[in-house]
């Protein structure tokens, strides 16, 4: 009887795919298979928009217009965003959701597994829309991302295109975002409670539920652009009794929990890696909880802090200063818990915890940015200079990127079933955050001397500190190159891999074998929690 | 090539060349300005700075010591704690009197800036694509203030021009807003097709023009001299080239040069 059991066990373990080829990808409902799929994808964006940010950076390598025309140049910024954040950050941690949560909260796979296939393969979709607006009369959106009326409603041919691509990114959104809450309350092990999940799963509760609360109100903003151009409509028209500055209010509200849409699933994987190199629980684990929710509760109140400039009353301006002042204090845990658990810890430095511990530097120093912009005073001179620019770039790449890179490192041999090439990782490491610094770093002083963001050309004074910042983004650039070298390598060849990979990590995920098998937990596990 | 090769020389060897010097003496902070509020704003600018440079000392020291002293390459035993209330009730409470510290004069800064009382004229201030607008509100004297001819030739996808051979590239215009100095200004401004904004550093304004709407301000020069600023919202294709000077003269002057202009258009 056991041996029979066993037997059903054992063809579980080695059944795979439905499909083999092309027809795998396209019908997938596995969950890894789908993760992988926004994994590949989102590292395919980052080197198309990394194009576009290496076209900018040419451009202002030097004053004067060497290559691009302005009109051109404001393609390259708004396209640039758009890729960066919908393309390729958020699809990215999309991938590791759908990868690792089943696996860290022992589910045989995601609640939706239907959905979770149309949710990946509208993104494609939505990009190619998007970046079809290229060869379009009239040339791509260059409105910036954040689309403010009346200027994006002069975008030529492009822009209901652009609006679509924006609804079906939302659409793809939303419904991984309701996905991960069905399978985070209903398929963990029942072994697990709420509190003692991991983080990374905490990190993607909140995110998927910030996701679902404004996604839809982005969508109705840009949906009244498109009235507004076509239908006659005047919400953003002053002309028509309408008003501008209420697309600014409804794009950032929905704009700001973007922000931690980006940067919690980040902190989720950190929160993952210090404990394991630290070989040290998490510190203050249920404190990180309430800190990722604070800051997410934090975040719906605090959108006008983008929009300093645009007349509001005084107590408005109050209101938003000191609602984005009191953002640092959960922020503040977090940065101290993570340092707190590598105190008396007993660290080593492999790839995931070098990219972590340049996470925790270089993302503190965007928020020491970003508290001086929240006082409003202040803010009328940081304002839409490339202070700002440096800024959201320390907390968007040493912040949200480098927590995907450690993460990628991190779980790759779980993933592939071999060990990556340490000594590449580390060149890896090195390089890109030399480069990121100095890509990034004098972009706080042109920022601040008065180099307004968004100009293709700039006054003489800025030559010096933007011709480095030019070399750090092309240094930043090819060196990601080296990232797909050792995914490759790892992928193809490769010391094998333990169940464990790592020096005794907790999680479940370190349970099942490396690689993990197509079909993992068919049976809920027992988890029992090391330490809480 | 060797224009392209020159800003890598002078960004590497900035010490060693008089040129990059030059350039690199043009700043890497904001400017202390030439208006009161521009001041205190510096002032407050740098306290958040020296706070947010001794918080990091703190945390990056605490960082940099558990890496050099906690290593497993040095045979460390993790310790098996994972909280302490003490600590997290510390960490949480220090920042909140930080952040007291920093709000209160940032409060008391913004109702000071918004004080709209007493101001001795009125201008107004339109953004078009791409240029502004200036009108001298009570004053028959109006006009539009664009790029300077210099740097528009300048400018252009490969003009051939060297930017470094045009004075004030890009931050010089043909009609420069000409303004009494210790005089507290008030000025009106919108926009007439999109949302420019209107920044002069030197002052510490930057206020949105919004096309339908009318944003107002004040600002009061301390100190006469010619300042130079740029539209700061993105704008459509020639967001860069939309630049502000304002020339400040002494009363005395102002009412000359505006004696003129007025003279100038009834003739």
């Amino acid at each position: 009887m056991s041996a029979t059991a066993a037997d059903i066990q054992d063809s579980h373990d080695h059944h795979g795919p439905a499909h083999t080829g092309i027809k795998r990808w396209l019908f997938t409902t596995n969950h890894k298979d789908i993760g992988t799929l926004y994994l590949v994808f989102s590292l395919i964006m980052l080197f198309v928009g990394g194009a576009m940010a290496l076209i900018i950076r040419a451009e202002l390598f030097q004053p004067g217009l060497q290559f691009v025309d302005p009109d051109f140049f404001n393609q390259m910024t708004t396209l640039h965003a758009l890729i960066m954040v919908f393309g390729m950050i958020m699809p990215a941690f999309a991938g590791f959701a759908n990868w690792m949560i089943p696996l860290m909260i022992g589910a045989p796979d995601m609640a939706l597994p239907r959905l979770n296939n149309w949710s990946f393969w509208l993104l494609p979709c939505a990009v190619i829309l998007l970046a079809s607006t290229l060869f379009m009369p009239g040339g791509a959106p260059a409105s910036g991302w954040t689309m403010y009326p009346p200027l994006v409603l002069q975008t030529g041919d492009a822009f209901p295109f652009l609006i679509f691509a924006v609804h079906l990114l939302g659409i793809s959104s939303i419904m991984a975002a309701i996905n991960i809450i069905v399978t985070i309350l209903n398929m963990r092990t029942p072994s697990m409670s709420l509190l003692q999940m991991p983080l990374f799963v905490w990190s993607w509760l909140i995110t998927a539920y910030l996701l679902i609360a404004v996604m839809p109100v982005f969508a109705g903003g840009v949906t009244m652009l498109l009235m507004d151009q076509f239908f006659g409509t005047s919400f953003f028209q002053a002309a028509g009794g309408g008003d501008p500055v209420l697309f600014q209010h409804i794009f950032w509200f929905f704009g700001h929990p973007e922000v931690y849409i980006i940067i919690l699933p980040s902190f989720g994987i950190i929160s993952q890696v210090i404990p394991t190199f630290s070989r040290k629980p998490l510190f203050g684990h249920d404190a990180m909880v309430y800190a990722t929710a604070s800051i997410a509760f934090l975040s719906f109140i605090v959108w006008a802090h983008h929009m300093f400039t645009v007349g509001m009353p005084l107590a408005g301006q109050m209101f938003f200063m000191l609602s984005t002042m009191l953002i640092a204090i959960p922020t503040g845990v977090k940065i101290f818990n993570w340092t707190a658990t590598m105190w008396e810890g007993s660290l080593s430095f492999e790839t995931p915890m070098l990219f972590a511990i340049a996470f925790l530097f270089l993302f503190t120093i965007g928020g020491f940015s970003g508290l001086m912009m929240a006082m409003a005073p202040l803010d009328f001179q940081y304002h839409d200079t490339y202070f700002i620019v440096a800024h959201f770039h320390y907390v968007l790449v040493p912040g949200a990127l480098f927590g995907a890179i450690a993460g990628c490192y991190y779980w790759l041999p779980k993933w592939t079933g071999h060990m990556y090439d340490e000594r590449l990782g580390k060149i890896h490491f090195w390089l890109s955050a030399i480069f990121v610094n100095l890509t990034f770093f004098p972009q706080h002083f042109v920022g601040l001397a008065g180099m307004p963001r968004r100009i293709p050309d700039y006054a003489v004074q800025f030559t010096n500190f933007n011709a480095m910042s030019s070399i750090g983004a092309f240094g930043f650039g090819f060196s990601q190159l080296l990232l797909v070298y050792v995914i490759y390598k790892c992928v193809k060849s490769g010391q094998k891999a333990t169940a464990e990979v790592w020096d005794n990590p907790e999680g479940l995920e370190w349970t099942v074998p490396s690689p993990a098998p197509h079909h993992t937990f068919d049976e809920a596990p027992l988890y029992t929690p090391r330490h809480h | 090539m060797k224009r392209f090769l020159m800003p890598i020389f002078g960004s590497l060897f900035a010490a060693s060349t008089a040129h990059a010097a030059e350039n690199f003496r043009t700043g890497v902070n904001l400017p202390v300005g030439v208006t009161d509020i521009s001041s205190l704003i510096f002032d407050l600018h740098m306290f958040v700075f020296w706070i947010c440079v001794a918080i990091g000392v703190v945390v990056f020291a605490a960082m940099i010591i558990a890496m050099i002293k906690f290593r497993k390459s040095k045979g460390a035993v993790p310790a098996t704690w994972s909280h302490s209330t003490v600590a997290e009730i510390i960490w949480t409470v220090i920042p909140i009197f930080i952040l007291i510290s920093l709000a209160v004069p940032a409060a008391r800064a913004l109702v000071e800036i918004e004080d709209t009382r007493d101001t001795e004229m009125t201008i107004k201030i339109t953004g078009y694509q791409w240029k502004w607008h200036y009108d001298y509100i009570g004053e028959d004297v109006n006009f539009y203030s664009s790029l300077a001819q210099s740097s528009n030739e300048a400018r252009q996808l490969g003009s051939g021009i060297d930017p470094n051979s045009v004075e004030n590239y890009l931050l010089d215009v043909d009609h420069p807003l000409v303004l009494p100095v210790d005089t507290k200004i008030r000025y009106l401004i919108t926009a007439n097709d999109v949302i420019h904004s209107w920044w002069m550093p030197a002052f510490a304004v930057k206020k949105d023009a919004i096309p339908g709407f009318i944003n107002e301000g004040w600002f009061k020069v301390n100190e006469i001299g010619t300042y130079r600023g740029q539209c700061a919202e993105l704008c459509g294709k020639d967001h860069g080239f939309m630049p502000i000077v304002v020339e400040v003269l002494s009363k005395a002057d102002y009412a000359a040069w505006l004696a003129e202009q007025s003279a100038g258009v009834a003739g």
